[in-house]
């Protein structure tokens, strides 16, 4: 038999619904791919053989009895530690989450559950999503299956990692400023961040409420498609869940017809600054993309430049507030309780010894921005950059049907190169933080290899709000372009990982 | 703007309730005041006509019918708390001494 892991989430579903082969066998395969690689890559911080056998086990059930859950039946995947799972450790990648075992299910949890879907485990990440590189997990890096010295993005680096390491056909991520995107984007996979609202945030653990939105990633545009699918839809367990139909994204990802459209370059998201690989494969993109009979126009948005000052005081102002839960009584580490303290220097010896560094600095920051004397200069003059952004992107798409941009001013840097250095770290989000800020969907696409360095680059495609369906339509005809010229998806393209360092 | 002082960071550490060793005020200070530098030119952009958004979607009250739903048990809510006593989150000294 050909080996499992290397098939796409589409092709193992077909094969499953056919019985060709099971879920166990799938799953199992996943398993012992894991098993084989994951000391190298550290995609998983929790690995579930148990609970993700028993629901291939129940998959093939329903699948038997002639009554399939879903498209995606049996399919596992790797889930982000940033969603609540029953009996499944939650840690977001921090200490003061050590050992918390959720009493509930995230709706999205809930709804993979429902479509015979099996968690194989929990992802690695960023502490609290909080960053770019999955370095500030306080359980270690993640490494990227292109070159084990480098980042595989963040927060969601766990979730790029596993499924460009072949330990899964896809994954749940989450994206606040970039965090499925810009993962996606150096690891030569693909990722949807949806429109806001469209994928439930009951059970999400809050980083920034009204930027979070947790979205599908995969090898391929259809696969990601078929996940966005599952997992959308309104929730009245979350006050900002869209009360709409779902965009039809699996139609679009298999229809990938642009021409006639007009594709929207962002002048702003290019040139200085960044790398000489990401502009070329960019620039590529652009005349296949005029190839296949699309116009391309230039756009201009003038208040991008203020979009990363202006995330930079709206999310670490959300974060410091959001994360006052952590307080050492009701959930996750508490030190210092000896029967002598107060429960406020309990509560400040906890959250000193339970947060990492970078959460520390975003809480104060946070804190700051907030502050009495200095609100209206910053938390406020923020949310009015804002409403400049929304409205540059209202009139570009009075212009076109989507905009593109590279998705990442780099590819995958070095471990350890930017981590001192915080505004280095913030400048890699620098093309995807006006989407969360607008709340709009954008997906990143793999668009080939720099030649400087050998690794992905990443498009990002840009839709207006509830339009979800045309990220995978356009995506889908460049993808099937770039298939045809390589004779395979990128992802094909990547070292081996056993035998390899 | 201004920038931001070691005094301050234990000023705002305080607040966010964080023990930040004194020895690593100074480090904390310097990287957040070259964050505060690098973001304050938002302040230029935005004229006093601009509208504060603090949301991407319009945001409506949702109300439901007040009806009873599944709701955890005592032991399932305070199974992850790091201290228990019958039932309940077991709370540290709450009062000060004096």
């Amino acid at each position: 038999m050909s080996d499992l892991t290397r098939l796409t989430a589409a092709q193992l579903a077909d094969k499953i619904a056919k019985r060709e082969v099971s879920s166990v066998e799938v799953t199992k395969a996943h398993l012992d791919r894991i098993e084989k690689v994951d000391g190298q890559v550290h995609a998983f911080l929790h690995v579930d053989t148990e609970g993700a056998l028993a629901s291939a086990t129940a998959a093939d059930k329903a699948i038997a009895e002639g009554k399939p859950q879903s498209v995606l039946a049996g399919v596992p995947l790797g889930l982000k530690d940033v969603l609540a799972s029953k009996g499944l450790p939650t840690t977001c990648g921090s200490k003061i989450l050590e050992g918390w075992i959720p009493p509930y299910d995230a709706t999205l949890v809930t709804k993979l559950k429902e479509a015979g879907i099996p968690i194989l485990g929990k992802t690695n990440m960023d502490e609290f999503a909080m960053g770019s590189s999955t370095e500030h997990s306080a359980y270690g890096p993640t490494h990227n299956p292109w070159d084990l010295e480098r980042i595989p993005g963040g927060s969601g680096g766990g979730s790029s990692a596993c499924i460009s390491a072949f330990e899964a056909p896809m994954s749940i991520g989450s994206d606040t400023g970039g965090s499925i995107r810009q993962p996606a984007a150096v690891t030569g996979t693909v990722g949807v961040k949806p429109t806001y609202g469209g994928v439930s945030r009951y059970g999400l653990i809050a980083l920034a409420s009204s930027l979070d939105q947790a979205g599908p990633c995969a090898r391929t545009v259809l696969d990601t498609a078929l996940l966005h699918s599952v997992i959308a839809g309104y929730d009245p367990k979350d006050s900002t869940s869209i009360n709409q139909p779902v965009p039809a994204v699996v139609e679009a990802a298999k229809l990938g017809d642009i021409k006639g459209k007009k594709i929207g370059v962002i002048k702003e998201l290019g040139g200085e600054g960044y790398q000489a690989g990401v502009t070329a494969r960019f620039e590529e993109a652009k005349q296949i993309i005029e190839s296949l009979g699309a116009e391309v126009i230039e756009v201009s948005c003038p208040s991008f430049p203020y979009a990363l000052g202006a995330y930079y005081l709206i999310q670490p102002s959300e974060a410091s507030s959001n994360l006052a839960k952590y307080d050492g009584i009701r959930f996750g580490l508490r030190v210092g309780d000896d029967g002598t303290k107060s429960v406020e220097q309990v509560m400040s010896a906890t959250r000193a010894a339970g947060f990492g560094s970078e959460v520390i600095r975003r809480i104060i920051l946070g804190t700051y921005a907030l502050s009495a004397g200095y609100y209206d200069a910053f938390y406020g003059q923020a949310q009015k950059v804002r409403t400049l952004i929304k409205r540059d992107f209202q009139s570009a798409f009075e212009k076109v049907d989507v905009l593109i941009s590279p998705t990442a001013p780099t590819t995958a840097f070095k471990i350890g190169e930017k981590l001192d250095d915080p505004l280095a770290m913030y400048l890699n989000d620098i093309a995807t933080i006006p989407v969360n800020l607008a709340g709009l969907p954008g997906m990143s696409l793999p668009i080939g290899l720099a030649a400087e360095d050998n690794l992905p680059v990443g498009m990002q495609i840009i839709a207006p709000a509830m339009a979800d369906e045309r990220l995978y339509n356009v995506g889908a005809a460049i993808e099937r372009e770039l298939v045809n010229k390589w004779g395979g998806h990128l992802i094909d393209q990547i070292p081996d990982l056993v035998g390899g360092k | 703007m201004s920038g931001i002082s070691q005094d301050d960071v234990a000023h705002l550490a305080h607040l966010a309730r964080i023990d930040i060793p004194s020895d690593q005020l100074g480090h904390y200070a310097k990287q957040l005041d070259a964050i505060l530098h690098a973001v304050e030119q938002i302040s230029e952009v935005a004229a006093d006509d601009v509208p504060a958004m603090s949301h991407p979607v319009p945001m409506t009250n949702v109300f439901r019918e007040d009806i009873p739903g599944v709701s955890l048990a005592p032991g399932q809510a305070v199974a992850g708390a790091p201290a228990v006593e019958d039932d309940r989150f077991r709370v540290p000294r709450i009062l000060d001494e004096e």
